[in-house]
């Protein structure tokens, strides 16, 4: 249902949409009764049609049990509610499937900057491709990301993954996504940061293979061209450099 | 038994308006301040929701909106009608003016403190106005001023706003702790002869449970802004992750408090609606001791579900799925205080006056909000809620039918009480219909538009490919043209009550045939309230009891 | 323009005097302010266990003798009650002015003992331990000076032979401020 709405990009959105729809279904349903009964009650003992009121305590049995029968059924709806609940909490933040990739992900006031793992598959070595407001993704790894902040609270968010992960100073919070489609996509900031809070829009770029390839290559072409200058320099100096 | 109503002197305009110790005049005092700060807070969401639909344009009385003040613009917002207009209306209004008069005594048992405490309070909205006008602005990190960014200025450029916002909260904070104090004491120890404690009227004890729940949250948090305020202006750091501090212990102190807050401000709100419904339905509260007893057991649990602001915020996921469980459960006993409302209901003899309109109108509304919080009580649904207009929705649903329709409701129910006329009727319907309908039709689209992913507190949309599509743009629009027509409607009102204070039909003592003790004195009650004190024969919503001629048996009335 | 005490302050539904329920709910109001400090306290302390070495610092011995002397004025206050029900105002009298000394001392004491903590270069800023340090202490030091005033207060009333049932208040609010020291004193002075 809520793929009417925003698109499902992420192999842990159904999960989510199908709580959110469990929620529609069984919450509605109470919202409607409610309702129904609330506003037929207005109706038919307006004072016109029912002049005298009844004398009802709601202290006897035969009065409460139209209160405990739908409390009860209630009780059974949230315990069905609480499941779902929780079964799709689990899956997207106490579960963590084996990492195809990683990404680091830092926030700041006020961008985002993404540090790619590179041809080597790698975090941490030259090879790292880092860019500001835009993720590049392969469409169908399971990535693993290292969310951090530099200064405030930030919050990465992207909207059609459903996924969202508050980014706290002092802490390098990890957590996972497996994106489903391929196109761009929105990523927000979803935690107050001051005054460039609502301009810290960055985009996720969701790649097919070969695509994803092509933007890599044209990202190392740098560093490749990095590594031979750095080579010369050392021969022209007489170091004894990498070869 | 006589009052002391005879013994009071002559007093000047300063005794007896501005430094009365009177719970009546107090109240009115509370009423006044509450409703002039409930027009700033209009004023702000009318700047920010103009920014939103027409981004960039000079906005009339305001002029181009920058980001950091349409930051400063929801923050105060927020802040300013909750500890400012939500508070002081519905627990020190309703509780000032009505619990001496509903338990039958003539004043509240501590008068002093109680003038000690508004003028507390009123210093306090002083310095929350006070932080508009100081170097670097108002504070503009949300109501929720999470560190690191309210404790460093180099973050939130606000250094002086800041300080403002903690200690206008803090004061207020001190104001409402000393005020529960009175209201607790007297509800239970100045009762009138007679009145146990299952006849004392239901809003009397929701506005004392609402004051202990206030007090058991706030110390915390209480605790936690001396360390935010220590951390600002001295620069420890018990929220900074660079000296050992935690941001996130502030947003558990925050939400301990928080939490429990929202019920703070319930109770009363359901405390008006009760002693309408019975009124306009001529008909007995259906499960007095179900609501009582559910009304206790909710405000206990409250204490065990704030973690449900934090899912995502950085806590062990583990944790999350205890708040979620904690949460959805605290849904059953308020379901159930809904559904026994209804019953009151049935099988009544319903007048659709003013008041009850609104009381209604509360029920109908609240009921949406409290369903579409389980959207974000589940922690699986959360994950995407949070922080979206989807938040913003739920949460109007359930304040504004607390702190705006319940206190309409309560204004025109207690009106003739408090000034001895009744106000319009058909003015008081316009107003009714003109706030109800424009209020759905701002919030709606909020729903809608949360759920299509757009995020909160964001100053415009065009940034996000996703969002500034016209059709969304469109729902921008017309929630804030509906605002405007909302706050338009609310002129009748505003007219309605300075005029009836002139010209309304004179009320009598008891014009709604009311069976609490605040209706069998005069209308406006003297000094001292009552010539002569009352003594309880019954419980209070003692209407329609068959075999007997009047429909209504006031609680002092002998058998 | 005097102000005239309202009947319903007299009254007592519940059998309790009012005061004295006043007074315990603003108890309550205060167990969870210090309640919510102390927490957080506690739980910062498990996580940093190099605390240790700044808690090292703390004086045992003005502990040791701050604790002494408000345990003594308790008991004082005490004393000062049971003055007060045996019909005796000016022994009650006394006996409030020792609790009152008692305080005072309390506060030179931590005087002393903060001057020198200051000069060694132990100030709020030095580390959070310090930071909580003196917020917990100094938030208690001021429920004292309070706690003072308002007992000097009632002391003056008492010998006019007015308000007596307010030495029995005082001494409940007395006592809470002992046991908040109670918690302070191992938290910040024993653990290391």
């Amino acid at each position: 249902m809520m793929e009417l709405i925003i698109e499902q990009a992420s192999s842990f959105a159904s999960d989510i949409d199908f709580i959110i729809l469990v929620i529609v279904i069984l919450g509605g349903f109470w919202l409607f009764v409610a309702e129904f009964v609330f506003f037929y009650f207005l109706y038919k003992y307006r004072r016109s049609n029912n002049p005298k009121a009844a004398y009802i305590t709601g202290e006897k049995h035969s009065e409460k049990k139209w209160i405990h029968w739908p409390h009860y059924m209630v009780i059974a709806c949230d315990i069905f509610i609480i499941f779902f609940a929780i079964k799709a909490w689990y899956n997207v933040k106490q579960d963590l499937p084996p990492a195809d990739d990683t990404v680091r992900i830092v926030g700041q006031q006020w961008a985002w900057t993404f540090v790619h793992s590179g041809p080597d598959k790698q975090l941490g070595t030259f090879d790292d491709i880092t860019t500001v407001d835009e993720l590049h993704l392969k469409k169908g790894l399971v990535y693993h990301f290292k969310l951090e902040s530099k200064d405030v609270l930030h919050s990465f968010s992207v909207p059609v993954f459903r996924l969202k992960q508050d980014a706290v100073p002092g802490r390098v919070i990890t957590g996972w996504f497996k994106p489903t489609k391929s196109g761009t996509f929105d990523v927000q900031c979803a935690e107050m940061c001051g005054i460039g809070h609502g301009a810290m829009a960055a985009k996720v770029h969701i790649h097919t293979d070969s695509d994803y390839t092509y933007w890599e290559n044209k990202q190392t072409k740098g560093h490749a061209q990095k590594k031979l200058n750095q080579q010369t320099a050392n021969l022209a100096n007489n170091k004894s450099g990498d070869l | 038994m006589t009052s002391s109503a005879s013994t009071h002197s002559e007093q000047s305009f300063w005794q007896k308006y501005i430094f009365s110790t009177d719970h009546k005049v107090i109240a009115l005092q509370y009423f006044f301040t509450g409703v002039m700060m409930a027009v700033v807070g209009a004023f702000l969401v009318y700047v920010f929701r103009m920014q939103l639909a027409f981004p960039g344009k000079e906005v009339l009385g305001f002029g181009v909106v920058s980001s950091g003040e349409y930051n400063a613009l929801v923050t105060n917002h927020g802040t300013i009608m909750i500890f400012w207009v939500a508070m002081p209306m519905l627990i020190a209004t309703f509780g000032n003016y009505l619990i001496p008069l509903m338990v039958g005594c003539d004043d509240m048992v501590f008068p002093r403190l109680n003038r000690l405490s508004f003028q507390i309070f009123f210093l306090s909205a002083l310095v929350m106005l006070a932080s508009f006008f100081v170097p670097g602005g108002a504070f503009g990190g949300a109501w929720t001023a999470y560190p690191p960014l309210s404790t460093d200025p180099n973050y939130s450029l606000t250094p002086a706003g800041s300080t403002f916002w903690v200690l206008a909260v803090a004061l207020e904070f001190v104001a409402f702790l000393i005020g529960g104090i009175n209201f607790i004491t007297t509800a239970m120890n100045s009762r009138a002869p007679g009145m146990k404690m299952f006849d004392i009227p239901i809003i009397v004890w929701m506005i004392v449970i609402a004051s202990i729940l206030f007090m058991a949250s706030v110390g915390p948090l209480i605790a936690g802004a001396v360390m935010l305020l220590f951390d600002q202006l001295l620069g420890v750091g018990f929220y900074d992750p660079s000296k050992g501090g935690d941001p996130i212990l502030w947003q558990h102190l925050f939400w301990f408090f928080g939490h429990p807050e929202v019920y703070v401000v319930l109770l009363p709100a359901l405390g008006i609606v009760a002693e309408i419904l019975t009124v306009f339905s001529r008909k007995k509260l259906f499960g007095y001791k179900t609501v009582l007893y559910t009304t206790i057991a909710t405000g206990v649990l409250s204490f065990f579900v704030w973690a449900h602001h934090q899912f995502v915020a950085g806590i062990d996921p583990r944790m999350a799925n205890v708040f979620t469980v904690t949460t959805i459960l605290i849904s059953i006993p308020i379901a159930e205080l809904c559904f026994v409302y209804i019953a009151t209901l049935y099988k009544g003899s319903i007048e659709f006056t003013t008041p009850m309109l609104f009381a209604l109108a509360f029920m109908a509304e609240f009921l949406i909000g409290g369903v579409t919080g389980i959207f974000l009580g589940s922690s699986g649904s959360d994950i995407y809620f949070h922080d979206t207009s989807f938040v913003v929705a739920h949460f109007h649903y359930t304040f504004f039918p607390i702190s705006i329709i319940a206190v309409f409701a309560g204004v025109y129910y207690w009106y003739p009480k408090m000034f001895g006329r009744k106000m319009s009727e058909t003015l008081g319907k316009i107003h009714f219909w003109g706030t109800i309908i424009s209020f759905n039709l701002i919030m709606i689209p909020l729903f809608y538009l949360g759920a299509a992913g757009q995020h909160r507190r964001v100053y415009n949309y065009e940034h996000f490919s996703e969002l500034s599509k016209p059709y969304l743009q469109d729902l921008r629009v017309f929630a804030t043209v509906s605002m405007i027509v909302m706050l338009v409607f609310q002129v009748p009102f505003f007219y309605n009550f300075i005029m009836s204070l002139f010209r309304g039909e004179k009320a009598g003592k008891n014009p709604w045939k009311a069976n609490t003790l605040e209706w069998t004195t005069v209308s406006p009650p003297p000094h001292g309230n009552f010539a002569e004190f009352p003594k309880v024969y019954r419980p209070p919503y003692e209407y329609s009891v068959p075999g007997r001629k009047l429909d209504y048996w006031p609680q002092n009335e002998k058998a | 323009m005097s102000f005239a005490q309202p009947m319903a302050t007299r009254r007592s539904s519940t059998g309790i005097s009012t005061g004295k329920l006043a007074v315990w709910w603003v108890i309550v109001s205060e167990i969870v302010i210090f309640g919510g400090l102390l927490v957080s306290y506690i739980l910062y302390r498990l996580y940093h266990d190099q605390w240790s070495s700044e808690a090292a610092h703390t004086s045992l011995i003005a502990g040791s003798i701050n604790t002494f002397i408000l345990l003594t004025s308790s008991l004082f206050v005490v004393l000062s009650h049971r003055a007060i029900e045996d019909k005796d105002p000016q022994k009650a009298f006394k006996y409030l002015w020792y609790t009152i000394f008692g305080g005072l001392g309390f506060l030179v004491v931590k005087s002393i003992e903060w001057t020198g903590e200051i000069t060694h270069g132990f100030v709020m800023t030095k580390s959070l331990f310090w930071a909580f340090y003196y917020t917990a202490a100094g938030l208690h030091a001021l429920h004292v000076i309070a706690g003072i005033i308002i007992m000097a207060i009632i002391s003056f009333d008492i010998k006019k032979n007015k308000n007596l049932q307010r030495v029995e208040y005082i001494g409940n609010y007395w006592h809470f401020v002992d046991i908040v020291w109670i918690f302070l004193f191992p938290l910040l002075y024993i653990a290391k």
